[in-house]
């Protein structure tokens, strides 16, 4: 294997978040009952015309915009001839030769403290097709038209990855992206985010690429890891039992963990691009990309540099958090109410909640500890009303619903024990218990000293607070 | 039963008849008449009358407007809501459109009267009304003779009194070639003026929906309610819409007339080059000032517009597949079986013929050679009228190179077939407008004259006509039908 380079290039799909279909006025909601949102136009019917969204436009220039790449003032719409029969027209409206976003670039971070800069080619507009339903009536499949007309912009990357951990890390930056950007729900089993992955392999060395195979069908990150490391190892183990390569469209099957061919290039459709002439060339000003450029939220790169620079958060940490849009925004969430407990909140954030959410499977945005109740949880700690391992217990009632950080040390009385006297008396008691110890510290043994705040602790159910026992103690045992 | 939609519009106006009295008149000649010529695919007769009552009770309001209550005829190309819209295919034969295309809306608004749908090559394929599934229609001047086509049931159903006026579309002739064929008056606007919403498309880049009539007063009347900006049509064009009849009095004194030489060379009959000459003299006389000109790409006009105008329909007619609407065969076993069968079965020859030519220009390899080289083309055509027309205000020529031919003459030979197209094509190419006039008859079949104007002067045409109809009496014939 060591001999081996892989060379993997993406073709996203994104669908594009309008309230309306690219062509037509019909809805773009997910779930609803079979062809309920699916008017004339994207039935076919004979006669229809096409209407270009400019929304969908708009999009994918904020895409483009973001990566960095040229806009094309003058970008066509062509069609892709072929027959199927959730594909009503018999063809579908994409871009060719002329795409609406040229050639772009994007940092990714395969690994902590790796940086990698992969080419995005192009990316351009086009329609989704229906969806075939094979499992519901007998000797016959459905149609359900609901998804044609859906808008898609397909982000095609140079040959620039050169390994599956590196293609996921350019999948997850680019879901990342539109995320921020607002414009794909981002969701992979809606379908709403898809991935395929042309992947061939050469030896090390070489300069020309070998012969590549697409993998479809790929709804997750993890299958997309997978799918990726089978084929690599497929394609390796074939040259080197004598084989080759042909060039083919494999399925990944997710259940087998294998990808499995589908159609080989000569069983290809030749798909007989041409300009629709339905549609006028798409012309985009550069007043229209200004405005564009102008309403941008702040990206996940400029967050990054904005935490590490005024936040003084590290490196690894400030990627940790902007990678994901949702866990940026809880984390400025709880940032607004108390920006010096930063450090303490991003620990939070990165180690307990992260690790709740993953346990639960759950997302951010759906945690039941809201950014308002966390910020009041280290708030607490901070101003020495609960201590750090208390706030644990806190954490774990908040998340089963008990309610806010002080709503649970009200109702569980775990308010710090500040009273000197109070805390006096108790070691008072703690000194009279354990003779033997204290002849040890006076004898010079100070490891001593945190067996008796242990039971100090003890004594108190955790609540006294560990500093002033620690200082107490010590002016005691003297 | 010659009246014009003018005289009609007076006669609704001043009571001297009701849109339903009028309604059921036509209604009896088509029954009399339509069973010969075959200018019907379908006659809406009670629908007709439901319009001609509603049309009679908006007068009674008080809200007539031009052409409430007038009866009209339309290809049966476009889409009208609950009513057979067959496309003159068996694969549409039983596909009623759940909608109505725009020019549909726009008369419907307007208060005509839908007598039926009109007879059409299938898909608007054809020169001759032959490639119809429902077989050919009969020039009403001969009833041995083609009509012309594609739109060849609209304009024998004006030019035998059937309808006073039809809608038709012409995608390289289909509404000028009928029109001068049957001795009626036709335009083509400029393409974007009319609406092509739920005009079933054959090839998109040329398709153009246009008015047939008895004179360009009438087409000036009809054109008013057809041309419009149409939002659902993103090649539909937003130039504010002229009142044409308000223009028609412009007169022709001074205007420059272009006759390209090419249109007037071999391959026109010599005696159709005679009556134009004779109508050019009106010209002259009415102070037109005429001068030769030169369109040197005409040639490539035919071979650049039939890759064109296949290649885009080998795509427009994939729709057509058995899945969703319209004919499917029997007892399909897989989905290439349905495919196969249900187009096969559907399809006619030349739709057939046409669709394999398109698809082959459009292949991995030929892409090149063929439609980018057609689009070069289609470009210096274009340009060839540009410079015309920094000369001259108007070009006229005979709209066809013969007078219509007898049925099945031209069957055999489909390139004999296309170049009945040969004055007509380069308009659509270019996207020109352009109409047809009667100008007299040889072999007592009429002989039709064709004006092209620059880009959305269908103003200028229709004036230019207007003119020659005042001084000439060609579009008031009418075929001698028994009866």
């Amino acid at each position: 294997m060591s001999d081996w380079e892989s060379v993997i290039g993406l073709e996203i799909h994104a669908q594009l978040a309008t309230v309306s279909k690219i062509f037509s006025g019909a809805s773009t909601a997910f779930g609803a009952d079979p062809n309920t949102q699916a008017c004339a136009v994207d039935l076919g019917m004979p006669g229809v015309l096409p209407v270009l969204n400019r929304e969908a436009v708009s999009m994918a220039i904020r895409f483009g915009v973001a990566i960095d790449a040229q806009i094309d003032r003058h970008s066509v719409f062509a069609r892709k001839n072929y027959f199927y029969p959730d594909l009503p027209k018999g063809y579908q409206i994409s871009q060719f030769e002329l795409p609406i976003v040229g050639k772009g670039h994007i940092s990714v971070s395969p690994g902590e403290g790796e940086h990698k800069e992969i080419g995005i080619t192009r990316a351009h507009l086009e329609e989704d097709a229906g969806k075939s339903i094979h499992d519901q009536f007998p000797e016959q499949s459905g149609i359900d038209l609901n998804r044609a007309g859906t808008p898609l912009l397909e982000i095609v990357s140079e040959p620039d990855m050169r390994s599956a951990k590196e293609a996921v890390a350019y999948a997850r930056k680019i879901h990342s992206l539109v995320r921020y950007l607002e414009i794909c729900d981002g969701n992979m089993q809606e379908g709403s985010f898809r991935c395929d992955a042309n992947v061939s392999v050469r030896r090390k060395g070489e300069q020309e690429l070998g012969t590549r195979a697409e993998l479809k069908n790929i709804n997750s990150f993890r299958f997309l890891e997978r799918a990726i490391n089978f084929e690599i190892e497929r394609q390796v183990d074939l040259i080197e039992d004598g084989g080759r390569v042909v060039q083919e469209t494999r399925l990944y099957d997710a259940e087998r963990d294998e990808t499995r061919s589908m159609r080989s290039k000569e069983e290809a459709n030749d798909y007989r691009y041409f300009p629709d002439p339905d549609l006028l060339p798409v012309t985009v000003s550069d007043e229209d990309i200004a405005q564009i450029r102008a309403g941008l939220p702040e990206l996940p790169e400029q967050k990054k540099q904005r935490y590490i620079d005024e936040l003084k958060l590290s490196d690894y940490n400030a990627e940790l958090l902007t990678g994901n849009r949702d866990t940026a925004l809880f984390f400025e969430a709880t940032l607004a109410e108390s920006p010096e407990l930063s450090a303490q909140l991003v620990n939070w954030i990165l180690g307990d909640l992260a690790g709740a959410l993953n346990k639960a499977g759950l997302e951010i945005s759906d945690s039941p500890i809201k950014p308002a109740m966390l910020t009041q949880l280290v708030a607490r700690i901070a101003d020495n009303t609960i201590s750090g391992k208390i706030a644990k217990e806190v954490f774990d009632a908040m998340w089963q619903g008990e309610g806010s950080a002080d709503d649970v040390i009200e109702a569980r009385g775990l308010k710090q024990i500040t009273d000197s006297g109070a805390i006096e008396t108790l070691i008072d008691e703690v000194i009279a218990a354990n003779p033997e110890q204290v002849e040890q510290f006076r004898a010079g043994k100070e490891k001593v000293l945190g067996f008796f705040v242990g039971q100090v602790m003890k004594q108190s159910q955790g609540k006294a607070n560990p500093g002033q026992v620690n200082a107490i103690l010590r002016d005691k045992l003297k | 039963m010659t009246r014009s939609v003018i005289e009609i519009c007076a006669g609704l106006a001043t009571g001297e008849f009701s849109s339903v009295e009028i309604t059921q008149d036509y209604l009896a000649r088509i029954a009399l008449h339509n069973p010969a010529l075959n200018c019907f695919i379908s006659v809406t007769g009670e629908l007709a009358l439901e319009q001609a009552r509603q049309a009679d009770a908006v007068r009674a309001a008080g809200n007539a407007g031009a052409l409430t209550g007038v009866p009209i005829a339309h290809k049966d190309l476009f889409c009208t809501d609950g009513v057979r819209t067959s496309c003159g295919s068996r694969i549409l034969d039983n596909f009623i459109a759940p909608y109505d295309a725009t020019v549909i809306e726009q008369f419907n608004q307007g208060g005509t009267v839908m007598l039926g749908k009109t007879n059409m090559d299938e898909f608007a394929m054809g020169s001759s009304n032959e490639n119809s599934y429902y077989g050919s229609v009969a020039n009403p001047w001969n009833l041995k003779h083609v009509p012309g086509g594609s739109s060849g049931g609209s304009a024998a159903a004006v030019a035998a009194g059937l309808a006073p006026a039809a809608t038709g579309t012409d995608t390289g002739g289909s509404i000028r070639q009928p029109a001068a064929f049957c001795g009626v008056t036709g335009i083509k606007p400029t393409y974007g003026r009319v609406s092509r919403y739920g005009m079933i498309a054959f090839a998109s880049s040329l398709d153009q929906g246009g008015p047939f009539a008895r004179s360009a007063e009438d087409c000036a009347l009809l054109l008013q309610t057809m041309a419009k900006f149409d939002p659902r049509d993103s090649t539909s064009s937003e130039q504010a819409v002229p009142d044409y009849s308000a223009g028609l009095g412009q007169g022709i004194e001074g205007l420059k007339i272009g006759l390209p030489k090419e249109y007037f060379a071999d391959g026109l009959d010599s005696r159709i080059a005679g009556v134009i000459e004779t109508a050019i003299d009106e010209l002259r006389k009415l102070g037109a000032e005429i001068k030769e000109i030169s369109l040197p790409n005409t040639g490539l006009s035919i071979p650049t517009y039939y890759v064109v105008a296949m290649a885009e329909c080998s795509s427009n007619l994939s729709r057509f597949d058995g899945v969703r609407f319209g004919h499917r065969c029997e007892k399909p076993v897989d989905l290439e079986d349905l495919y196969k069968r249900s187009r096969g079965e559907g399809f006619g020859a030349e739709v057939k013929r046409r669709i394999l030519i398109g698809t082959y220009a459009l292949s991995a390899g030929y892409y090149d050679a063929y439609y980018l080289k057609a689009q070069q083309l289609r470009r210096m055509i274009k340009d060839d009228f540009q410079s015309a027309f920094d000369s001259v205000d108007l070009i006229l020529g005979p709209t066809t190179p013969e007078v219509a031919f007898e049925i099945g003459a031209k069957t055999d030979d489909p390139v004999s077939m296309y170049l009945q197209d040969i004055y007509t094509i380069s308009l659509n190419l270019a996207g020109l407008p352009g109409m047809s006039l009667p100008v007299g008859f040889v072999d007592g079949l009429p002989v039709g004259m064709q004006l092209i104007g620059n880009y959305f002067d269908e103003a200028g045409l229709l004036a230019a006509a207007h003119s020659y109809q005042q001084v000439s009496d060609w579009h008031l014939q009418t075929p001698g039908l028994t009866s």
